[in-house]
């Protein structure tokens, strides 16, 4: 049975739908995280999970029990705000504590707890520190600590890694994956940072104004954007109307291969930048070069053809061309993805 | 849950103001049952109370600009500039403000009147002139645009002036373009209020105005005390309560305007030492000012208070431990009006903060026009005729279920309709800063809505709490109006106290006056300066 479980969930603010019949489950010990743009109803979605939000429509189960008339403080679920809420006028210890008094908790396990939290969160000993002397990153900690003392059964981080640089966001980051497969936490997060998503899930969910656009592990997304909402979410570009006919389609690019089995007729296609490979100019489809980006490991590169959109692709720092180059373009059937969607703009 | 902490507030101002005022208005105006409207128009019309409508009005204009030109300085002084004895000047310029007037009526009386200091001096007698009135409004109500725009002013961000600066705006351009607009606000509304205080100004009035000046409160005061004309009185207080009613909610509108989002930082980071002579010019005019508007009054209350007969001495003060020897003002020692005073004080201060600590945790959420009506209700019994609420208490509240008219509680709650505004004022706006998120955080972890507030509100404005009850005591000490009609004779306060001791003719009751004022004076300051210690960065309006 699923820990969490949304049914036909809808909020609404005014005529604006935050949330419009969304269906979402929770494993126990699953690791989800909620990806979209900001205004996509992400933070919302936590919200009515805690009983922060009042929802217009649809059920919220926690193991099977229906939440409605449950107040948030007999829920039993964390949450990590965004900008921490730590409180000011306590310190660190204070701030860890609180679940615990609030659960009566003997003084001596408190604090043993507290310790043990601290030193989890790599900071060991902070407990007397004022929370005005942290730094963005030690908040964070102290945060984290302070709503995972309680030992809530669903654990819900609001863009857990949002306010810190970005060295420590990519070691948090694979410290939190390690920390809850180690506790056996329940976590549902939300991002809009997908290499965030990816790095921590066991499954990501990408919302678009209210409605869930697709699901799945982070190697399906990736692999196969359901729409080209997703694929442009994600970071892909190369976008382009088509017509499939058996394993070829037919697009402004000329012909471009699809994988076998791929639905017939008109759609979008999506090549991703490592599918788009350079040749000598008189055997692709001829481009310009108009862009060179520097990405550390590769050049990213933008090629303008002769007619249609302007095309990205990466390739390796030895050779690649210079702006003002011409050059030849064809595409790996590997890297090509036939979306499902007919093609709803640009979102 | 927000109603229920609304019903307590509601039924006290229902019960001690609403109906006491409905009653004495109402008592005017029916004769054998039938309402005498036509008496409006005879009142209104008439040539006397034309004349007494007008001299509030103006006289009230004139007080507000004088102060904000005498004070606005004051308030850029204070905020901007750092220099030692800072702390306990803004204390002590705070001190008139929670004087109860009658002192202030004394103090310059002794200063500018018959044998006052002037007098001596260079035989200039003003307490027959208007002079002596606007001046005393200044000294009055210095520290409302000191505290209101000062306050905000220190918190305003330097580096926004700084940015205009660095875009091409000339210093003066700079803090006309950029500071300007964002005090605007709080000059307005620090400017209603003293226009609201003078216009409704009462111990000042009466006691330096003589025959020649009387505002509408005075007049009430005459007409409901001395020539027992209650229609008459009845027609003023409704007049007085429609004003003030406009003047609330042009200030409810400015203050609205004023929570709008400003970049706020702590004070002590905006101020530093002077710089120059044309800066340490302008502070020691600021500071001469003080001097001799605020300083010099207190200073010459305490001289008389010690100038006896046989020279320098505590002669009054030893006068004041009997009942005798003030021909036979008192039935008891006025020294027991302290006693007195200090008990209705703290009586009124307990009931103040729970109703107007209840009221700011309703209000705390700022939506809803209901909420924003009854924010102005709050207000009303500050701008009231305290004449006619005390009046009011007398007739309304002296047949059962609520016969108080014996009762000693009957004092404190008539001090605690002038003390809750206060509250609310100053504890208001800390609930307000507080985030929402942060209940949240705490009712995630497991805490209860009330034990979130207790948790969670109650520590952050727990110090803004202490404020409000020091300001509640003080006003309550000084509070004049309404007692002095409902205090028995045989347990006066100490502004009652004062107030009989200057009715009378002689240099022994003046003397005594004089030094009673004095221990009011003292008692007022000391709680402001403790107040002064545990002032918060973001306290309200006070």
């Amino acid at each position: 049975m699923a820990l969490l479980r949304l049914e036909k969930v809808a909020v609404r603010f005014g005529e604006r739908a935050a949330l419009d019949a969304v269906d979402l489950e929770v494993a126990e010990h699953e690791i989800v995280c909620v990806l979209g743009p900001s205004g996509s109803g992400k933070s919302t979605l936590l919200r009515v999970v805690a009983g922060l939000q009042h929802t217009d429509a649809g059920r919220v189960l926690l193991a099977g029990r229906d939440q409605s008339g449950v107040p948030t403080h007999r829920r039993g679920v964390g949450l990590m705000f965004q900008d921490h809420q730590l409180f000011p006028q306590r310190d660190v210890a204070g701030n860890v504590a609180f679940g615990l008094r609030m659960r009566r908790t003997g003084r001596a396990e408190t604090a043993r707890t507290v310790a043990g939290l601290l030193d989890l969160v790599g900071l060991p000993g902070a407990q007397r520190r004022s929370i005005a002397a942290l730094s963005g990153g030690e908040q964070q900690r102290v945060a984290l600590a302070r709503a995972l003392a309680p030992q809530p059964r669903l654990l819900m981080l609001d863009e857990p890694l949002g306010q810190l640089d970005r060295g420590l966001r990519e070691r948090l980051v694979v410290e939190l994956r390690d920390l809850f497969g180690r506790l056996g936490t329940t976590v549902l997060a939300v991002t809009h940072d997908q290499g965030e998503a990816f790095a921590l899930a066991d499954r990501v969910v990408v919302m678009r104004d209210g409605r869930i656009a697709q699901a799945g592990t982070p190697l399906e997304v990736w692999r196969r954007p359901a729409s080209e909402f997703v694929a442009r979410f994600l970071g892909f570009d190369n976008v382009v109307e088509a017509t499939v006919d058996g394993e070829c389609a037919d697009t402004v690019w000329g012909k471009v291969p699809v994988p076998s089995g791929s639905r017939q007729g008109a759609c979008r296609l999506l090549v991703r930048p490592a599918g788009v490979r350079l040749v000598p100019e008189t055997e692709g489809l001829p481009c310009t070069v108009t862009g060179r980006t520097f990405r550390g490991d590769h050049v990213v590169l933008m090629l303008r053809p002769a007619d249609g959109p302007v095309l990205e692709a990466a390739c390796g720092l030895h050779g690649a061309p210079a702006a003002g180059d011409r050059v030849g373009v064809a595409f790996d059937v590997a890297d090509v993805v036939v979306l499902d969607d007919a093609g709803t703009g640009k979102g | 849950m927000r109603l229920g902490l609304m019903a307590l507030p509601l039924a006290f101002f229902a019960v001690f103001f609403a109906y006491p005022v409905a009653a004495i208005v109402s008592r005017g105006l029916k004769d054998e049952g039938q309402w005498q409207f036509g008496r409006i128009g005879e009142v209104v019309t008439d040539p006397a109370i034309g004349h007494v409508l007008w001299f509030t009005t103006w006289q009230a204009a004139a007080s507000t600009a004088l102060t904000l030109a005498l004070a606005l300085p004051g308030a850029y002084a204070f905020a901007r500039f750092d220099f030692p004895g800072k702390r306990m000047l803004r204390a002590v310029v705070t001190v008139p403000f929670v004087l109860p007037t009658v002192v202030v009526g004394s103090a310059f009386l002794a200063l500018l009147g018959r044998g006052g200091l002037l007098d001596e001096l260079w035989g200039v007698r003003l307490d027959t002139t208007v002079w002596a009135i606007l001046i005393a409004h200044v000294f009055f109500n210095y520290a409302v645009v000191v505290r209101t725009v000062g306050g905000l002013w220190a918190q305003l961000d330097p580096r926004q002036e700084e940015a205009a600066r660095v875009l091409g705006a000339g210093r003066f351009a700079a803090w006309r373009r950029v500071t300007l607009p964002a005090l605007a606000p709080a000059v307005a509304a620090a400017a209603l209020m003293v226009f609201l205080f003078t216009f409704t100004s009462f111990g000042v009035v009466q006691i330096l105005g003589g025959p020649r000046y009387a505002t509408l409160e005075v007049e009430i005061y005459q007409q409901t005390a001395q020539m027992l004309d209650l229609p008459t009185a009845a027609v003023l207080t409704l007049l007085q309560f429609v004003a003030v009613a406009v003047l609330l909610a042009v200030h409810a509108g400015t203050v609205r305007r004023r929570e709008a989002t400003l970049r706020l930082v702590d004070p002590a980071r905006t101020a530093r030492r002077p710089r120059g002579a044309a800066q340490w010019a302008f502070l020691a005019s600021v500071l001469a000012v003080i001097a001799v508007l605020i300083l010099a009054p207190l200073v010459v209350l305490v001289l008389r208070s010690f100038d006896g007969p046989d020279g320098y001495g505590p002669a009054f003060y030893r006068a004041l431990a009997s009942a005798d020897g003030n021909g036979g003002t008192f039935v008891v020692a006025p020294l027991e009006a302290i006693g007195n005073s200090l008990a209705y004080g703290l009586a009124a201060t307990a009931i103040a903060v729970v109703i107007g600590g209840l009221a700011a945790a309703a209000l705390t959420r700022r939506e809803g026009r209901l909420v924003r009506g009854f924010d102005a209700l709050l207000m009303l019994p500050l701008g009231t005729s305290a004449v006619t609420v005390g009046f009011g208490f007398l007739i309304s509240l002296d047949e059962p279920p609520l016969d108080l008219r014996t009762s000693w509680i009957l004092v404190p709650l008539a001090q605690a309709l002038v003390g809750v505004p206060f509250v609310v004022r100053t504890v208001l706006p800390v609930l307000r800063a507080v985030d929402v998120r942060l209940r949240e955080a705490a009712a995630v972890l497991g805490a209860s809505p009330l034990r979130a507030w207790r948790e969670v509100d109650l520590p952050l404005v727990g110090r803004a709490l202490g404020v409000a009850a020091g300001f509640a005591f003080a006003v309550s000490l000084g509070e004049f109006g309404a007692t002095v009609f409902i205090a028995r004779p045989d347990s006066p306060t100490l502004p009652v106290a004062v107030a009989r001791l200057l009715g009378r003719p002689g240099e022994l009751t003046y003397g005594q006056a004089m030094a009673l004022s004095t221990i009011l004076m003292l008692v007022c300051a000391a709680a402001l300066l403790v107040l002064e210690r545990i002032r918060t960065d973001r306290t309200g309006e006070f």
